[in-house]
């Protein structure tokens, strides 16, 4: 909106291309290029393979192409609990990253601002997780929480736990491996916007009575609204179709899969590529609704 | 604290207050007494910690040593939301994600004021923005915003206000109008003023007492007239208007007056109106209290006259001529006349004489730091 104004003033006339819109096409022609056969391509592939049904003459994991819409209607009423649970997962996880991250994001980006070097520190042992594979570090949470860790038994000795209860596999375990894979996702862009957050205005708050916590609620909160939304979508998108951290390899069980361990058991494993597709797009759809309602909600148009 | 709007304002003072930033010390030994329902201009050059004192009043800095006391109740260790002062910020500060007048309302929603939306609608009709009530501040210009942020601390109707060049942004016919409302305002609901400024006019025109800063301490405080009839130091001399400055050594004393010789010349000035009786000292007057001439006038115990001196540059600033002159060994002298005719009474290179009322001078207690040379 702030840009449409500055934009009305000096925007080429409309049809005639002038020598920058020339300029700008070419620019964006490789990218066009790319969204095309890499973006658009697949996905029209993918939702023409959800509506296929088995080849009446063929064998087992062959379909023919069709418009069997019924596909959809037979994934919803098949995999629910997945579905929900997938949301469910990814609310949990991602409202678990935004309250660990911010306090941290706001120590970084305000709170150590005199210290640029503690800045920078602080920084990249956010990120230094990266160095190292995630699946590695997502197995070796998997060892801290074994059945055998101290851990575990300590939890028994002190009876946190049930002799016969374990962490592996629990939906705990699950969004705690969720949130601990996307925290660094959460606290960048919230450092971002909280970087930039100009000191002055908590001061005119505190001036004009405001008590700290009202300050927060009023100027600081609204103000790193966009650092809130980007960390957010940045991790509950992903989240949503994560098939790692709930699979009975890494931190679940059969009773945690979400949508992406089904939609890989689907394709990978019976090979009913048409529920996966199906699922896939779903997915998507979902996310794409829910995200729009979201950044329709929050007043943030812009960023998008 | 809930809802009273306080009838009256409350008086301020800071004793023994010290300011030191890393490896800086913004403000030395400020003692500074703002009686209730003054308005009080803080006035002196850029970075001299006018800007730091009101911070410390406001509670956003706190002083390194010193103590502040607002209505006689010590505040030194009060948070600032809970201190009864409102600032209008250099930098105004307008919450970018509210509305004009949602800005205005901010502080009347904190205190649980009822109807704040109208009493805000009020403050902004007062800042003539009424108009722009729902817009965002980021789309109002400079001295628009600068008016918001007026309003925003004025709707709260403080103890206590501060205002920190609140007028810098606006034009000419706009300063003067707000600086009425301002002092309307002040008088009618007896509020406190503290406004800090740059503008040495709108210090004189507004405020009962002027105090002017240099270097983290007040160098002099007063009313606007008597600081610019007696000014005691040569930083306020020149700070405040313009002033000629002769120094020399005090040749003799007469029951009522001091004499200095500089170069030849015998100035002098009325004993209780120097501040230093013996040795080296400065004697100052200004421009538009002096007059010239092309014949040597006779000196008298009454009058001082120096020269004669050569006219080097006029400068016409329309109601009045600037004059400088040129006077060998003493240096050059501003003289400012009004313009009686529609030409100059002289022509630059003319040699004139100039001379003023002894009772108009004023004695120093520093030097100039470049001395004129004797
Ligand atoms: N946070 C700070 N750290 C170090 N020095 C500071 C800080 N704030 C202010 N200063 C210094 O203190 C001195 C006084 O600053 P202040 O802002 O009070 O000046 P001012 O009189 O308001 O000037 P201006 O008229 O330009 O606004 C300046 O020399 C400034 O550089
Ligand atoms: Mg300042």
């Amino acid at each position: 909106m702030a840009f449409a104004a500055f934009g009305s003033a000096n925007a080429p006339a409309a049809g005639k291309p002038t020598r920058s819109g020339k300029v700008v096409i070419a620019l964006l022609a490789p990218g066009l290029a790319y969204l095309g056969a890499f973006f658009l391509t697949p996905l029209f592939a993918l939702i023409m393979v959800s509506l296929e049904v088995p080849d009446p003459n063929g064998g087992y994991a062959e379909y023919v192409p069709a418009f069997e819409i019924g596909n959809y209607f037979y994934v919803i009423s098949e995999y629910l609990p997945h579905i929900l649970r997938s949301f469910g997962y990814a609310l949990a996880a991602t409202v678990l990253a935004l309250v660990i991250s911010y306090p941290l994001a706001y120590f970084i980006g305000v709170k150590a601002r005199p210290w640029p070097l503690l800045q920078k520190l602080m920084l990249t042992l956010v990120i230094a997780p990266f160095f190292i594979s995630f699946l590695l570090r997502t197995l070796a949470w998997k060892q801290i929480f074994s059945n055998e860790s101290w851990i575990v038994s300590s939890l028994h000795d002190i009876g946190l736990l049930a002799p016969t209860q374990y962490v592996v596999g629990t939906p705990f375990m699950v969004i705690f491996g969720l949130t601990y894979n996307f925290i660094p996702f959460m606290t960048l862009p919230l450092y971002t916007s909280l970087e930039r957050l100009d000191l002055r205005y908590l001061e005119a708050g505190s001036d004009l009575y405001a008590s700290p916590s009202k300050v927060f609620r009023k100027v600081t909160l609204p103000l790193s609204m966009p650092g809130i939304i980007s960390g957010t979508l940045l991790t509950f998108i992903p989240i949503a179709g994560d098939y790692i951290n709930a699979s009975g390899d890494f931190l679940g069980s059969s009773s945690t899969s979400m949508i992406g361990n089904v939609i890989e058991s689907n394709y990978l494993q019976i090979n009913d590529y048409p529920s996966a597709s199906a699922l896939s797009v779903l997915l998507m759809g979902v996310i794409l609704v829910l995200v729009s309602v979201y950044v329709k909600k929050s007043g943030t148009e812009d960023l998008l | 604290m809930a809802k009273e709007f306080v009838a009256r304002g409350a008086d301020l003072e800071l004793k023994q207050i010290r300011k030191e930033f890393p490896g800086f010390t913004a403000i030395d030994n400020l003692d500074l007494h703002v009686p209730a329902g003054e308005f009080f201009a803080l006035l002196g050059p850029s970075g001299c910690g006018k800007t730091t004192t009101l911070r410390l009043v406001a509670g956003l800095e706190s002083p390194t040593k010193g103590k502040i006391f607002i209505g006689g109740k010590d505040i030194t260790a009060t948070k600032p939301h809970e201190r009864p002062v409102n600032t209008v910020f250099q930098s105004y500060a307008l919450f970018p994600h509210m509305t004009v007048l949602e800005n205005v309302a901010f502080g009347l929603r904190q205190r649980k004021v009822a109807d704040p939306l109208a009493k805000a609608k009020d403050a902004l009709n007062l800042v003539q923005l009424s108009h722009l009530a729902d817009r965002k501040p980021q789309q109002l210009s400079g001295g628009q915003q600068q008016r918001v942020a007026l309003a925003r601390a004025l709707v709260n109707r403080p103890s206590l206000l501060l205002l920190d060049e609140p007028l810098g942004a606006l034009d000419l016919k706009l300063r003067r109008e707000m600086q009425t409302e301002l002092k309307a305002i002040q008088m009618e609901v007896g509020l406190t003023f503290l406004h800090v400024t740059h503008d040495q006019e709108e210090a004189m025109d507004m405020a009962d007492t002027v105090a002017v800063m240099n270097l983290g301490r007040i160098e002099q405080m007063g009313a606007p007239e008597t600081l610019y009839d007696r000014p005691k130091t040569v930083f306020v001399s020149k700070f405040l208007g313009q002033s000629n400055l002769l120094v020399g050594d005090v040749t003799s004393t007469s029951a009522n007056s001091i004499s200095i010789d500089v170069a030849g010349n015998k100035i002098s000035v009325p004993k209780n109106r120097a501040e230093k009786h013996k040795g080296k000292i400065a004697i100052g007057f200004r421009p538009e209290k002096a007059t010239f001439s092309s014949k040597k006038p006779t000196a008298t115990s009454a009058k001082n006259v120096i020269g004669p001196g050569e006219v080097l540059d006029i400068r016409f600033t329309g109601v009045s001529n600037q004059y400088l002159i040129e006077v060998p060994q003493l240096g050059n002298i501003t003289v400012f006349a009004q313009n009686m005719t529609h030409f100059a009474p002289i022509e630059v290179g003319a040699k004139v004489w100039i001379s003023w009322d002894v009772e108009n001078s004023f004695g120093l207690s520093d030097l100039p730091a470049k001395n004129v040379k004797a």
